[in-house]
């Protein structure tokens, strides 16, 4: 789970495996080496995948059950450039978009603890504008169901009622996650640009950060699969 | 980004920043219970009001059928979520994990404040349904689509719309305390704490707290679902309906869906209550009977097993809802498995009783009573587990009978027993010795009298959650005796309870002075320098635990026992 080894009291030789997994657990004063909010941001991931689980799982159901024919999805989420409709354009864009942006975190937490914060807040910078050119292609994508095809979360004239709701519902949610990690990204980001951290020396915020970042990049994965390729 | 305990940390100095906007756990403990205890009383009162119209129907003419089903509504919410959920985590939770485990605070102290304020705001907007037109939703705790948003069910305008949007900001504040706990526990432990010598009472509220993470996003979801079929009309849980003679808009919807997701949050639910209370009783029961616990790590895997096994038995409440019959064999094997830990649990409360030097204090008799009560309460579910006998019996008195036992006043009885035991810690002085026995006493008793005989009723056939049972053919005019005895033993334990509350109100100010350790406990809350404890807990240093929590009776020992800090003879010197 942790690459980075700690600046200081990196124990020597820790035991692997199970015998690994038993001496963290048994182990004196705290269950990971690791920092209170690193802990807390990886255990409250682990809910939100609960929640993103049940969402999917809840769209899987209601796909299923309903009686009215699911939509063509290459025709609705068609991209039309002039008079071509080409399918997956845009959703190719915006996946190409976050999936850079998780590359762009992950050099950022780089510099970080090389101690370059320069370089570390230009990049979380880049990984926001990407975050946030998601998000408005998104809202784009939303404006071209809404006006262009007709969608609402209660119906749709392109079949069973449950894509619009499922659709709208679950990116907004997802939406809404990014939305939140580019307000956080810009936060860190600036504190970072200010020198904040300098005199603690302790850049693990960055990393904290981009563990969310990923997070929510990789859910992404999971509702490309499930509505663009089902 | 960690609280650091350094220089830089002064204790809060004005009244408000030290009792209301306060970032220390103890003082944000209390708060959680005050407020937990307030809601809880409108739960008490709504299902005494309830008993009155069963007992005496159509005598009080304000409770008519409408009312009496969101008196059933509110008072199941209230009491499972709002006042035990919130008060084993955020009341117990709060106050005995960082002491317990000799940590100066939570380790984001902000975050639980903020915690607190979310859930007063839930709260809030939960009691603000009973003030808007139509009132508040009338569709029984368990909210099930399609009826629960449909005309005709009471409530069904903003009445239910508050209510999904107050359990949505109660998922917030619960994962904001929850994350907190479980990081405080695994984390920031004291010196020589560790895990296997956390005192019982930890793992339960841990383990307890990990389900709340996993299991509250299925009420999340569901709550936004139905919140976008209410209001946006999107057809998430709803059918093709005709309502009133009129063809709704929507269709196509699963209702099951929403009770596998319900259910999927509210198996795990009845363990988020339960797992704080077995632990909290077995520190009662070492503690009062002066002997250590039998089979401590046995105690932990049992927690551990429950709470893993409890998140895949979730479908044992939907036998009959028509779901695939292949489900109820699997859920039905995995639901009686369960018995296993429990029993385990059940056997080694036992043991340690035996042979103890029992001490009959009020905490001691609710740990007892406790045991006696889950006891009883959770045979009657082996027999709803098993899908054959659950078939006649769901959706009778049989029911409301075993669950309010197993999880509802079960737990109950350890939320009195450790207020009991705590409150010397929390406000320096004792509680009332004589009113608490009176209480104890009415309580128990009467609720064995309210519950018992309900499964008889059960038997009968008498169906739940109806507003009257008039005209029914197959239930005889003798079952009408029994609800009114059981009407009037409920308003007495009602009533009984206002001893309770005006003990805690009167000790707090003049009850006799407790001292730091009136129960002679071993574990590290009871070891602080003040009593009560003041902010950062514990003075200069922290403390250093050599020892599990459980040193009762030991041969050869100057007391009866060893505090978990006590350096050991012989150790220290060579340092």
């Amino acid at each position: 789970m942790e690459q980075h080894p700690q600046a200081a009291g990196a124990s020597p030789a820790l035991p692997s495996g199970w015998q690994g997994l038993v001496a963290d657990w048994s182990s004196d004063q705290r269950a990971f080496k690791v920092s209170w909010g690193k802990a807390m941001m990886w255990i409250f991931l682990v809910s939100d995948t609960f929640v993103f689980s049940c969402f999917l799982i809840g769209y899987m159901t209601v796909r299923i059950s309903t009686t009215v024919p699911w939509p063509n999805v290459s025709e609705a989420f068609s991209l039309k450039i002039g008079n071509v409709s080409v399918p997956m354009l845009l959703i190719a864009i915006m996946t190409f978009i976050l999936i850079s942006s998780s590359g762009t975190m992950a050099m950022a937490v780089h510099f970080a603890y090389l101690r370059e914060r320069g370089k570390a807040a230009v990049l979380m910078l880049v990984t926001a504008l990407f975050g946030a050119s998601f998000v408005s292609l998104q809202a784009f994508e939303w404006t071209n169901l809404i006006i262009n095809e007709g969608v609402r979360p209660w119906g749709s004239p392109l079949g069973a009622a449950q894509f619009g709701s499922s659709f709208f519902m679950i990116t907004g949610f997802h939406g809404l996650h990014v939305t939140a990690g580019v307000i956080y990204l810009l936060t860190v980001a600036y504190r970072l640009f200010k020198g904040r951290y300098e005199q603690s020396g302790n850049y693990q915020i960055v990393e904290i950060a981009g563990l969310y970042w990923h997070f929510v990049d990789l859910v992404w994965v999971f509702i490309f699969a499930l509505f663009y390729l089902w | 980004m960690a609280y650091s305990h350094g220089d830089g940390h002064h204790p809060p100095q004005s009244f408000w920043t030290r009792y209301v906007w306060s970032q220390d756990h103890k003082v944000i403990a209390v708060q959680y219970t005050i407020t937990a205890i307030l809601i809880g009383l409108v739960g008490l009162v709504l299902s005494n009001l309830m008993r009155l119209q069963l007992g005496f129907p159509g005598r009080f003419a304000f409770i008519d059928a409408q009312h009496y089903y969101q008196f059933v509504t509110m008072h199941g919410m209230i009491m499972v979520i709002y006042l035990l959920t919130a008060l084993f985590l955020g009341g117990f939770g709060n106050y005995l994990i960082p002491l317990m485990v000799g940590a100066r605070d939570m380790v984001f102290p902000f975050l639980n404040m903020l915690s607190y304020w979310v859930y007063l705001v839930a709260v809030l907007v939960l009691v603000a349904s009973f003030f808007v037109p139509g009132g508040p939703t009338g569709a029984g705790w368990t909210l099930y689509p399609p009826q629960a948003i449909l005309p005709g069910t009471p409530g069904d305008g903003a009445g239910i719309i508050l209510m999904l949007v107050s359990l949505l900001i109660f998922i917030v504040a619960a994962t904001m305390g929850g994350l907190n706990y479980v990081t405080t526990v695994l984390q920031a432990r004291t010196e020589g704490m560790t895990m296997f010598r956390l005192p019982l009472s930890v793992w339960g509220i841990f383990m307890a707290t990990i389900l709340a993470l996993l299991a509250f996003p299925a009420l999340f979801v569901s709550a936004v679902m139905m919140l976008l079929d209410k209001t946006l009309g999107t057809s998430f849980f709803m059918p093709a309906v005709i309502s009133l003679g009129q063809t709704l808009g929507y269709k196509g919807g699963s209702p099951l869906l929403f009770q596998h997701l319900f259910w999927f949050f509210g198996h795990p639910e009845v363990y988020i209550v339960a797992l704080p209370a077995f632990g909290i009783v077995s520190d009662l029961i070492s503690t009062h009977a002066r002997k250590n616990i039998f089979g401590y790590r046995m105690m932990v895997w049992a927690i551990i097993a429950i709470g893993v096994l409890s998140v895949v038995v979730w479908a044992h409440h939907m036998f009959v809802s028509g779901m695939n019959p292949y489900f109820g064999f699997f859920f039905a094997t995995t639901t009686l498995i369960i018995a296993i830990p429990t029993a385990l649990k059940v056997y080694n409360w036992v043991l340690t009783l035996w042979r103890g030097n029992i001490h009959l204090t009020v905490p001691m008799l609710f740990a007892i009573a406790f045991v006696s009560m889950f006891t009883i309460g959770g045979l009657t579910g082996l027999f709803l587990g098993n899908v054959s006998v659950d078939i006649p019996l769901s959706n009778t008195y049989f029911v409301v009978a075993h669950f309010h036992m197993v999880m509802g006043v079960a737990p109950i009885l350890v939320v009195f027993g450790g207020l009991y035991h705590w409150f010397p810690k929390v406000t320096g002085r004792m509680l009332n010795d004589t009113l608490g026995k009176l209480h104890f006493w009415i309580t128990f008793v009467g609720t064995y009298l309210i519950y018992f005989p309900m499964h008889y009723l059960g038997f009968l056939g008498m169906p739940r959650r109806y507003y009257a049972y008039d005209n029914y053919q197959f239930i005889p005019p003798s079952a009408q005796q029994l609800n009114v005895f059981i009407t009037v033993v409920a308003l007495i334990v009602g009533v009984a309870q206002l001893l309770f509350l005006f003990n805690l109100a009167w000790s707090a100010f003049k009850g006799r002075l407790a001292g730091p350790n009136p129960w002679g406990a071993t574990t590290l809350e009871w070891q602080t320098p003040d009593t009560p404890p003041t902010h950062g807990n514990w003075g200069e240093a922290q403390p250093v635990v050599y020892r599990w929590a459980y040193e009762y009776s030991v041969p050869g020992a100057t007391e009866d026992f060893v505090p978990q800090n006590l350096m050991p003879e012989g150790e220290g010197e060579g340092e």
